[in-house]
């Protein structure tokens, strides 16, 4: 068996008469970036609630690093080393930038029953935070308040926020949902660096970012995996295509 | 503007400072008792502010520990009397009971009502507060709805004499700064900022690894302990304690303090409760009906200045207090 970082088994989610996950085995391998693709309503925020815990699954598992992790809440699966970033920007929008990041760091620096020094002067905190948000290249901007920030801005706010908690694997949900033409060429970039030292499932909905940064594809549609494989074989296979990527010449869904 | 702030700030801690001298000179001791009340009131909102400013949690039942504080002083003097038990009488024994009994009801009603949110959340403590209420009133042997008539003030074994009332006041005064330094450096510590970080944004808390609940839950203690301080105080000040200091109405002062002052500001709660007692002060001395204007001139606090009037006067709302 391949060193297998994630890995869902027979996951199951309905709501109501809407099954968003439908026995689902997905396997993830260390080091990949997985791309999962599919049209609106396949299920994909669904699955990525599930992996985070936001969500419980009606049956089925989920592995994390070989742990069965499917009963975990949120921040425990956290500090196992899983970090996502939202579909629609999830950010403390009344803190800075830098306060953002220092958040995530303070949340795997031990507990913080700490009541009397003061975290915001915390060099262990604001040091290394200055330091992520410099790697997504929004430096310049960690005094200003997040919901100032361009929307470029506060996306790859989202992803420092989720390096920041030291994660070995990273769950993307649309990182370049809204971002103009620039913005979204220097997430790619991003993430292409990124791809170096973390595992990444990516959701992503821009064709040409998936086929040029996924080592593995998944396309979902109605919550059921209907083929997987490498971006040459995803491209040309036939089932995709009819169900997916349609007439539509690999462009936008 | 943000000068004109601290200017003003300074300005009030200095006159409240200069109250008991100003007031003997006058030859008019009841400011003296008035502006004590501000002072305990103040503490009672500070408490308050601390999980509804800052951690965004809206309690409408914190008048309850307040009312704990206070019967902790009460059932003391009552059984020193009654049974001759000494050591009740002592505030070495009805301060930390104040502290310890707020902090345990903060417990319990904080780990139940915390699993709810919004409206739930406050109806939920509304719900809690009432309920301590009508045991009060229930309670026969402390006086039911009547209360109780304290037969002295905490005895510090001569070390503090409450029996004045400048000393009282001072007493207030000095605890209130406490208060104040306490909150300033809890809002700007590692857990303050967990809890205002849950406040801006619970999900995403959870999301980088914050387990949020026993971090509001720990918030939700400090505030009932600092409200039962604030009791203690208030049950001495006035020598008397009864069911009606725990009316969910009590409650709701605190909370039109807190908005009125600068919800999340370190200073409104202080700037809320001397505005709400002088007001009312004023108010009352010129008409009996003087909540008919009361009501209206909080209406338009809430409307034109959303931060209070603390609000008013800095630039921009920063959580750092």
């Amino acid at each position: 068996m391949a060193n297998l970082h994630l890995q869902t088994v027979d996951l199951i989610k309905r709501f109501g008469g809407l099954t968003a996950t439908d026995k689902l085995s997905l396997e993830i391998e260390r080091g990949e970036l997985h791309a999962i693709i599919g049209p609106n309503g396949a299920g994909k925020t669904t699955l990525i609630a599930q992996l985070t815990g936001e969500l419980a699954p009606d049956s089925g598992r989920i592995h994390f690093d070989g742990e069965d992790i499917t009963d975990l809440p949120v921040h425990t699966r956290s500090g196992r080393g899983l970090a996502r970033s939202f579909q629609i920007t999830n950010i403390m929008p009344d803190f800075t930038s830098l306060e953002n990041v220092a958040l995530a760091i303070q949340a795997h620096a031990g507990h913080s029953y700490r009541f009397w020094k003061n975290a915001r002067k915390d060099t262990r905190l604001t040091e290394p935070a200055q330091g992520f948000i410099d790697m997504v290249g929004i430096g310049d901007r960690a005094h200003v308040q997040a919901t100032n920030l361009s929307h470029g801005e506060q996306r790859q706010l989202e992803i420092a926020m989720a390096l920041a908690t030291k994660p070995s694997m990273l769950l993307l949900d649309e990182p370049m949902a809204g971002t103009g033409p620039d913005e979204s060429a220097r997430m790619v970039d991003l993430l292409r660096r990124l791809k170096e030292s973390h595992t990444i499932l990516l959701i992503e909905h821009d064709m040409d970012v998936v086929f040029a940064l996924a080592d593995r594809i998944t396309v979902l549609v109605y919550g059921r995996a209907i083929a997987s494989g490498k971006p040459e074989e995803i491209r040309v296979n036939p089932e995709v295509k009819a169900a997916y990527l349609g007439d539509q010449d690999g462009g936008h869904a | 503007m943000a000068r004109l702030r601290i200017v003003l700030l300074i300005g009030l801690l200095a006159s409240l400072a200069l109250v008991p001298p100003i007031a003997t000179w006058l030859d008019e001791p009841f400011y003296i008792v008035l502006f004590s009340r501000m002072l305990i009131l103040a503490i009672g909102a500070i408490g308050l502010n601390l999980v509804m400013g800052y951690g965004g949690m809206v309690s409408f039942g914190h008048a309850a520990f307040v009312g704990i504080g206070a019967y902790m002083v009460g059932i003391g003097s009552f059984h020193s009397i009654e049974d001759g038990i000494d050591w009740m009488a002592s505030g070495f024994f009805q301060l930390p009971a104040a502290i310890f009994v707020s902090a345990f009801f903060a417990l319990i009603i904080g780990a139940i009502s915390l699993r709810t949110k919004g409206v739930y959340f406050i109806m939920i403590t509304l719900a809690f507060s009432q309920m301590l209420y009508f045991v009060a009133v229930g309670v026969e042997i402390y006086g039911a709805d009547d209360g109780l008539s304290l037969y002295g003030r905490s005895e510090f074994a001569g070390l503090l004499d409450l029996n004045s009332d400048s000393a009282m006041y001072y007493v207030n005064f000095v605890t209130l700064g406490i208060c104040l330094y306490a909150v300033h450096r809890i809002i700007n510590s590692r857990f303050g900022l967990a809890i205002q970080g849950a406040r801006s944004n619970e999900r995403r808390m959870q999301a980088i690894g914050f387990p949020t609940f026993p971090y509001r839950l720990a918030g939700f203690v400090i505030s009932g302990v600092i409200c039962g301080i604030a009791g203690f105080l208030l049950a001495n000040q006035t020598d008397f304690v009864s069911p009606d200091m725990m009316h969910w109405t009590r409650s709701g002062d605190l909370i039109i303090m807190v908005v009125l002052g600068g919800m999340g500001t370190l200073f409104g709660p202080l700037v809320g409760a001397v505005a709400f007692l002088l007001v009312e002060e004023i108010l009352s001395s010129i008409t009996i009906s003087w909540q008919l204007y009361f009501g209206p001139l909080l209406i338009l606090v809430v409307l034109f200045a959303r931060g209070g009037i603390d609000g008013l006067l800095r630039p921009r709302q920063r959580a750092d207090g």
